[in-house]
């Protein structure tokens, strides 16, 4: 924090350190520096048991700074138009000087920032963070994941490739299977008839500044909320019950420097995994860059096997699984839909009494595992093709996704929930 | 938490890579550090492949850094086409020419590696077999009614086709594999794979020209970040003595 003059430094600490107390103070007078650091990083007391879960809302955050940062540098050489997309791509993969790791820690990035996101969802599962009073926090964080899947939707289309044009072209129709409104929607979002460079360039313009701006947005709203109501724990205790005689939770330590420096550990493992991919492996065999998008757009061919990218699969799996009914697909949307929107309903169908999965009944856990297995399975599902036998998996799956919030609701609200007894203080 | 991070593993597997009509891939095994290798295939591409297809996306130059030729070498026996050292490989044949020739204009090559994968443009090279049906007299195990010539009968001769029984419900018999003729052409039948490997390579090259170099930064990239984690594992065990 201490400003370096340029005198040579004489050995008096106590006259820089002095110097620098009132350049913060000159700020302090004119902006909350010091109250807001104090707030959110130096005083913000978390409790003192956070385990591997609670690395991921972190490192959401550094992948949302590197998305930014790569596709800042990446919009200086890509063109949104329909005949240069895909040539301005390549330009970049191989004449622009490091376009190539660019645009391999954007694309890698972006399934990065799923694999983060479901696992900071899946945390707050385990442990119940979305229960009250942190409600506000899920909404949040659940508005924050429905941008991101628009925001990386709409990334997919830019590199113009047979599969980014073709993953548009299923997706936006799916709103045309929407009775009444759903053909003119599916024109509205696409401008046009069909997928064209009219749909290319306002997906351009909602990637790389619509979206984003809500989204960073979203973050600011996600972490105030958070702070206003204080962080959960793996033994879902609030530790604001317990405080000394200073007013500080017994249980917790300063985010600054205690969880700073344990994040930054979480970090570099994180750009371990990242690193490795980007540099051995940016296709990730075919999961994160699909080969028939090394193939440029042509709305003439219409590739024989068309997947939306990994992190969207499992919706694709229970759009598929349901049956449509009367010659339209619209049961198999809304089934998406509703999969998406049960998850924001969530604080409110666990009327659960105690929080974290250490305590609570038999039932709870069998129900949480099946719910996970589920939706890892319709992943795998979505990317594959459908077969008798895959399809018949797939639909007992969606039944276990959404039999999940079923059961969880009578599970909670009839009180057959044996939980155990929740200690007053967090366990190592 | 194993389990998961397992079951994320697992989904990751590759799909077994089988072509059209269950003709199972053979493996290229190519290797882009290889520079002879990649040398050779270059030649095999401007000399085979350049007349009728482009790399529009592959400039010559580049082939002369990473390939570590001199540039008036590649002037002299890689361009023969009046392009400039800094120029992307095009071609001289116009693709309506191409598409009345051959029915379709031959595509680009830049990406092919990539689209298809290494294994199968190996494959490929290796499945002409004649076929007098067909407009040029060849037809492709795993590209059924290509319409491109085997360019490189010539190395290979011409291939026979080799027949099975079709176990599909309309039964007879259908092209299971090619059988290569003793001494049909100026190479030997492993001379030929090896020429059709170094091509492959080539391709391989073409399709990501920063590969080799790509993963060889990922090692100091990584030996960085391992030395890193120790440094910061250390930093929090320090701050973290007094959180009890």
């Amino acid at each position: 924090m201490a400003t370096k003059s340029d005198k040579p430094v004489t050995g008096n600490l106590a006259a820089e350190a002095a110097a620098s107390n009132r350049f913060v103070a000159w700020i302090d007078e004119r902006f909350p520096l010091t109250e807001l650091w104090e707030e959110h990083v130096s005083k913000y007391y978390a409790p003192k048991n956070f385990n591997f879960w609670y690395f991921f809302g972190s490192l959401a955050l550094l992948v949302l700074v590197i998305q930014i940062v790569s596709g800042i540098f990446l919009t200086m050489n890509y063109k949104p138009a329909g005949d240069l997309a895909f040539d301005s791509v390549e330009y970049i993969m191989r004449d622009v000087e490091w376009g190539w790791l660019i645009r391999y820690i954007h694309s890698t990035g972006a399934s990065a920032f799923f694999v983060v996101v479901y696992l900071h969802m899946f945390r707050g599962l385990l442990y119940g963070s979305y229960q009250t009073p942190r409600e506000l926090v899920w909404i949040f964080g659940m508005l924050i994941y429905l941008v991101l899947m628009a925001e990386a939707f709409m990334g997919y289309l830019l590199p113009w490739g047979q599969m980014s044009y073709w993953g548009a072209q299923v997706i936006i129709n799916l709103f045309g299977a929407i009775p009444f409104v759903g053909e003119e929607l599916a024109i509205w979002i696409r401008g046009d008839y069909n997928v064209s460079e009219v749909t290319l360039n306002r997906f351009f313009a909602l990637h790389v500044i619509a979206l984003p701006l809500v989204l960073v947005f979203l973050v600011i709203f996600h972490i105030m909320a958070l702070h206003q109501v204080g962080s959960n724990n793996p033994d879902g205790v609030e530790i604001k019950k317990q405080k000394d005689e200073n007013g500080i939770p017994l249980d917790g330590i300063p985010f600054h420097p205690y969880y700073t420096v344990k994040d930054i550990v979480g970090a570099v493992v994180f750009l371990i995994f990242f690193s490795a991919v980007i540099f051995f492996a940016p296709d990730f065999f075919g999961l994160f860059l699909e080969a028939p998008n090394f193939e440029p757009a042509n709305p003439l061919v219409t590739p024989e096997h068309i997947a939306p990218v990994w992190y969207f699969t499992p919706f694709y799996a229970i759009l598929r699984a349901v049956p449509s009914m009367a010659g339209s697909a619209f049961p198999g949307v809304a089934a998406m839909g509703l999969a998406i929107f049960l998850l924001f309903l969530l604080p409110w169908i666990d009327r659960g009494k105690v929080r974290s999965i250490r305590y609570r009944g038999l039932g709870y856990k069998i129900a949480l595992m099946l719910f996970a297995v589920s939706f890892v399975v319709l992943g795998y599902l979505g990317i594959q093709q459908p077969t008798p036998v895959k399809t018949l998996i797939a639909r007992i799956c969606t039944i276990y996704y959404f039999g999940y919030f079923v059961f969880l609701w009578a599970y909670t609200a009839f009180g057959w929930e044996k939980t155990k007894p929740v200690p007053e203080r967090v366990t190592k | 938490m194993r389990k998961i991070l397992l079951t994320l593993l697992l989904l990751a597997a590759p799909v077994a890579a089988l072509a059209a009509d269950g003709v199972p891939l053979m493996k290229a095994h190519v290797d882009v550090t290889d520079i002879p290798s990649l040398q050779r295939g270059a030649k095999l591409f401007v000399n085979y492949c350049a007349g009728c297809h482009s790399a529009k996306y592959m400039r010559f130059n580049r082939i002369a850094a990473d390939l570590q030729l001199p540039e008036d070498l590649v002037e002299q026996y890689l361009i023969f086409t009046g392009a400039k050292i800094g120029d992307t490989m095009t071609t001289v044949m116009s693709p309506q020419d191409a598409e009345r020739w051959f029915g379709v204009a031959p595509p680009d090559l830049s990406l092919t590696a990539r689209r298809r994968g290494a294994d199968w443009v190996y494959t490929y090279l290796n499945s002409f077999y004649r076929d007098d049906s067909r407009p040029v007299g060849v037809n492709n195990l795993i590209f059924p009614d290509v319409g491109m010539p085997h360019v490189l009968w010539e190395l290979q001769g011409m291939p026979m086709p080799v027949y099975g029984e079709n176990s599909g419900p309309e039964g007879g018999l259908r092209v299971v594999g090619v059988r290569v003729p003793e001494n049909g052409g100026r190479l030997s039948e492993r001379e030929y794979r090896e020429a059709t490997r170094d091509l492959t390579n080539f391709l391989v090259y073409m399709s990501e020209p920063i590969k080799a170099y790509r993963q060889s930064l990922g090692v100091k990239v990584l030996v960085f970040l391992l030395v890193l984690l120790v440094l910061t594992v250390l930093l929090k065990r320090e701050y973290w003595k007094d959180v009890h």
